[in-house]
């Protein structure tokens, strides 16, 4: 069981948390034309890396938060964790 | 029965104390102290069990966790536990044990047939033989394989013992007390480290019970009990027993089972019989110790063979002899420590050493002592079957390969050493990749992934006085780290004796005219030509071998024969060990019970139970509850004896004729506020939200990025800036993730909050013609016609001295209200509710009514959006905003999503007007046609109609906006049905929706 970093409420277990993917997606913007392989890349398309790759998890079980975690998708190290406005 | 074979004065169990116990129906006796294992012996029984395969009779083997054939299965306490290692099992009063796979009894085992048929049984045998015919596998082969193989029989009685959960956190864990162990827990614990000290055994101290050394003056035990004396008397420091760690997670965390009830003689209603630790720490230490390899000979399983670290600790822990004519079978110096203590308890051992003749502190010792030894010698043979009788034994040519000479020698016991294999499950597991040591002939830990040190024999170191100085200075360095504290600790002097170098002889040759079976994984029953027919069959990779031969498998891991199977392999491919590798080691590194694992989560306790403020109302009223997540939702208040039915007709037929109660507060509620809220939800919602009024509410519909439904509901309006939005029960918690997410990441410009209400408000719908009379009684200072008060209106009210939110939605497509109250009056309003409602006909319904009403006017939930469908294919298309951008919307324009035979939700009435369609059944054009049979959709929603008093179900099919007026017929073949069925819109009651605004 992994042991996180909340930004906001410090070291607490996984089981307190809830993953949610790639934190490097961005949601095109609203109101503007997307090509069909823009939408695909932002809605499905994800590169499953392995190594260091950064994330977002959310503290569903604690203050709710998401924020944004740099984690070695092989060896579970974390390296880093950062809220949303913060850079990693 | 008498304990025959225990020796006087020697042990340290309780003699003043007789425990008595059952085996195999008979009594025997034992003290407090002992384990079933020591007692058995004690009383001269070797035979316990018989073997996998061959059904072979086997006797113990060892002293502890290392013990691969005594595997019992125990009663105690009115329960029934397969799989029990005797060795570890401590003899408690009353405790009765018998021996498994074995038919009808261990003496006499007719399975035992496969050990004469045994050249028909060779490795891969079930992979061969019952590979054809394939329809002969469910019903001849599974059941043969099931009844002939297995161990012991796992209970089907539920189990009443309790198991606890705990977890804990520490600057350090140390697991096992031997020497190292408590060196380094000392050392940690003295600079004021929080330490957690784990030692599987009931004693503490490891190989210092055992082994003849002296430190600081006091004997090994001694020092043992006075360390654990200091550390007890540490406010820093925990110190468990009887408790084995058995896996490492990642972030060091590191899970241990805690035997707490099973050595009491009489427990308290509330001790646990067995704890899961959830451990997480700084710093690990990993003082697992070592376990002794045997080597490979003829017959080796017969009972009476076993390894010489367990007939020491027989002698020296439990005061048993484990024979009286012992043989010692040794490549090294430890044994010679097993026949010296033979020899001090008036029994004369023979020594066969493969070395050459050589001397060391002990092997003088020996000599000295009068033991005779016979160097350059192994044994070929062992001769008995229930029980060891006599060695064929044989001096060893130069090269090791052949004898010179055999002959036989008579022995009641052979003790037999083939070095030390350290124990590095736990390193392993923790990610440390594990190197050879050429010096010790078997794996040690190398570079740590986590923070963990191994120390002491775990990490091939085999003396004491290396042991200590490595296990102070691990202690240490860690404190160092964690509090940069230095402690001065003095390493105590030691005394003990050295030994020379073991030789690498790990499997007697076996000469031609000698026919036996040479085993290297008991457990399994493995031999040594399964192994070789492995790899003639062309089976490389060692991950392979194992699987084909199962070496290694089973609750003993292959402890005492992973190596010499390695050895094995890497002899016949001709590599050196490391190239072959070894297999990966995984937690459990003991067999856990289920009951340690599942802890206190059974029952009720599986899961929490949510309850309405009305719960009790609703069993004083005879509802029948459903579980809705973790709600309990009345499914139907049954009267008489009515059937489900029967009673969710009547109540549906009430609320079209009358006025219903619903209990909805399992609804979920969000309160969504802030300045850009209706910005928020306008980008949420696929409808349009910027001009919704104060007071008034909308149903809303929101997707996900990929066009499909997620969830609908209806936000009402409740000031300027805060809305009150509801979700579907089963949703709730998702939405409200979902909601922060673009809050908190998409769009954190939007100056929003949104927080879960759920709990805070009790709510109660009132639906059917009458509910505006009840409404209006209900708040009389309230003007609640149909101008004041509109479809989709909202007001708030007083309910005879409590605030009242009344909202004026529909989910039955009646006339109706939801109520909310502050959860704490959630009773008070329900039962206002019915005390008023009483003169209109007012009555409960649950949620099969609801559901009732909701399919037959064709109101989409769950089973409709089911993740699957977009809004068009629930005829939501005119909540579906042109004008404007929001979540999902840019998914539908998909090509897929708009296709012309695009599937749609229908509704279906069964031809005959009587037959109810199953939901989940397939629709199909033609119901005799070919398989397979090309399916159209499926029922999502079925119910019996009270307005038309026939079946009605909602379906969603292919291209269904032109199927209607047509005739299919709904196929489910689990309830063997086929019903004709002819399509019809999906709204069968009210198309205009006239009566949710009257």
């Amino acid at each position: 069981m992994l042991y996180i970093k909340c930004p906001f409420c410090g070291m607490r277990s996984q089981n307190e948390f809830a993953y949610g993917g790639d934190a490097s997606v961005k949601r095109p913007e609203l109101n503007k034309d997307v090509s069909d392989k823009e939408w695909d890349d932002f809605v499905y398309n994800r590169k499953s890396l392995r190594g260091k790759h950064i994330e977002l998890w959310h503290h569903v079980s604690g203050c709710r938060q998401w924020f944004k975690a740099q984690r070695d998708t092989a060896t579970h190290e974390i390296f880093k964790t950062a809220m949303m406005n913060e850079e990693i | 029965m008498s304990q025959d074979f225990r020796i006087k004065e020697k042990g340290y169990i309780n003699r003043n104390k007789i425990i008595n116990f059952k085996f195999n129906g008979k009594n025997y006796t034992g003290y407090e102290g002992d384990t079933l294992a020591s007692a058995l012996l004690a009383n001269g029984i070797h035979l316990v069990g018989r073997s996998f395969k061959y059904h072979r009779p086997r006797g113990f083997f060892a002293a502890g966790v290392d013990e691969p054939n005594a595997k019992l299965q125990v009663q105690l306490n009115g329960h029934s536990e397969p799989n029990v290692n005797a060795t570890e099992i401590e003899l408690v009063e009353g405790i009765s044990a018998t021996s498994q796979n074995c038919w009808p009894s261990v003496e006499f085992d007719v399975g035992a047939i496969n050990n004469l048929l045994q050249k028909f049984f060779p490795a891969g045998f079930y992979y061969k033989t019952f590979m054809w015919p394939k329809s002969f596998w469910y019903k001849i082969y599974e059941p043969f394989i099931r009844k002939a193989a297995g161990l012991g029989i796992a209970s089907t009685k539920k189990d009443t013992e309790r198991y606890e959960h705990k977890f804990e956190y520490c600057d350090l864990l140390v697991t096992g007390s031997g020497p190292a162990g408590l060196a380094s827990a000392y050392a940690a614990a003295k600079s004021g480290a929080k330490v957690i000290l784990a030692e599987d055994k009931h004693r503490f101290g490891g190989s210092l019970l055992m082994d003849d050394v002296s430190i600081d003056n006091l004997s090994g035990k001694d020092w043992a009990d006075k360390i654990i004396s200091e550390l007890r008397e540490m406010p820093n420091v925990i110190v468990k027993n009887r408790s084995q760690v058995f896996g490492y997670y990642d972030h060091n965390m590191l899970v241990m089972f805690e035997r707490t009830g099973d050595h009491l003689e009489k427990k308290s209603e509330f001790t646990p019989r067995q704890r899961l630790w959830y451990i997480r720490c700084k710093e690990v230490i990993l003082s697992t110790g070592s376990i002794e390899r045997p080597i490979v000979f003829g017959n080796n399983d017969t009972p009476g063979v076993m390894l010489s670290s367990g007939a020491k600790e027989y002698m020296k822990v439990y005061g048993v002899l484990v024979g009286r004519k012992p043989i010692i079978f040794t490549n090294n110096d430890s044994a010679y420590e097993t026949a010296i203590e033979f020899k001090n308890n008036g029994v004369d051992p023979l020594i066969l050493d493969t070395r050459k003749e050589q001397s060391s502190d002990l092997i003088n010792d020996a000599k000295n002592k009068g033991i005779k030894i016979k160097f350059n010698h192994a044994v070929i043979k062992a001769d008995g079957y229930k029980k060891v009788k006599s060695a064929i034994i044989g001096e060893l040519s130069e090269d090791k390969t052949t004898y010179k000479n055999t002959s036989s020698v008579e022995c009641d016991c052979i003790c037999v050493s083939g070095f030390w294999t350290p124990s590095v499950h736990l390193a392993s597991q923790s990610g440390n990749k594990l190197k050879f040591d050429k010096e010790i002939d078997a794996f040690v830990p190398d570079k740590s992934k986590q923070e963990e040190i191994t120390v002491g024999a775990a990490n091939g170191n085999f003396t004491l006085h290396d042991t200590l100085n490595a296990g102070f200075n691990a202690g240490s360095k860690v404190s160092k780290k964690l509090n940069n504290k230095d402690v001065d600790i003095q390493i105590p002097n030691v005394t003990e004796k050295k030994h020379k170098t073991h030789d690498k002889f790990w499997c007697a040759p076996l000469p031609k005219n000698i026919k036996a079976k040479r085993f290297v994984d008991f457990q399994n029953d493995v031999s040594v030509t399964d192994i070789e027919i492995a790899l003639r069959e062309g089976y490389r990779s060692i991950e392979h071998v194992k699987r084909y031969t199962t070496l290694g498998m089973a609750t003993d891991q292959g402890r005492t024969s992973n190596l010499n199977g390695l050895q094995l392999v890497s002899n016949i491919e001709n590599k050196i060990v490391p190239e072959v590798g070894h297999t990966t080691f995984r937690p459990p590194f003991t067999p856990v019970t289920i009951g340690t694992i599942v802890g206190r989560e059974v029952g009720k306790h599986f899961m929490p139970t949510r309850l309405t403020p009305m719960h009790n109302w609703h069993i004083k009223n005879n509802a029948v509850f459903v579980d809705a997540g973790a709600w309990k939702r009345p499914r139907y208040y049954k009267i008489g004896n009515e059937t489900m039915l029967e009673a969710a007709t009547r109540e549906a037929k009430n609320v079209r004729d009358k006025v219903g109660i619903c209990d909805v507060t399992t609804l979920g509620k969000i309160d969504v506020k802030g300045p850009d809220a209706a910005e928020f939800l306008n980008r949420v919602y696929t409808n349009a939200w910027m001009k919704l009024p104060v007071g008034k509410a909308r149903y809303g519909v929101m997707l996900r990025e990929d066009g499909m439904v997620m969830d609908d509901g209806t936000t009402t309006r409740i000031s300027e800036h805060h809305y009150h939005m509801t979700t579907t029960t089963a949703q709730a918690a998702n939405v409200l993730s979902h909601l922060e997410y673009y809050l908190q990441i998409v769009w954190p410009e939007l100056n929003v909050n949104v927080v879960s209400t759920t709990e805070q408000w009790a709510g109660a719908a009132l639906a059917g013609p009458k509910s505006r009379d009840v409404l209006a009684k209900l708040f009389p200072n309230i003007n609640v016609s149909n101008e004041s008060l509109p479809f989709m209106g909202y007001i708030e009210g007083d309910l005879f001295g409590v605030p009242a939110r009344i909202f004026r939605i529909s989910f039955s497509g009646e006339l109706a209200y939801e109520i909310n109250v502050q959860s704490d009056y959630g009773l008070y309003m329900w039962e206002k509710m019915m005390e008023i409602g009483k003169e209109f006909g007012i009555q409960p319904y649950g949620t099969e009514a609801l559901s009732t009403l909701r399919i037959e006017m064709g109101h989409v939930a769950g089973p409709e959006l089911d993740g699957r469908t977009i809004p068009y294919d629930v005829s939501l298309d005119g909540m579906v905003s042109k004008k404007k951008d929001f979540i999902g919307k840019r998914s539908l324009s998909k090509i897929a999503f708009n296709e012309a035979n695009r599937q749609k939700i229908v509704g279906l009435v069964p031809v005959d007007r009587k037959t109810s369609i199953p939901e989940g059944s397939h629709l199909v054009v033609d119901k005799n046609a070919k398989l397979p049979n090309p399916k159209l959709g499926h029922v999502s929603s079925s119910c019996w109609s009270v307005e038309n008093n026939n079946p009605f179900s909602l379906a969603i099919i292919k291209d269904g906006k032109n199927m209607i007026g047509k005739k299919l017929f709904a196929v489910s073949p689990l309830k063997n049905k086929s019903i004709e069925v002819e399509v019809i819109s999906s709204h069968y009651v009210d198309h205009e929706g006239k009566r949710v605004r009257s």
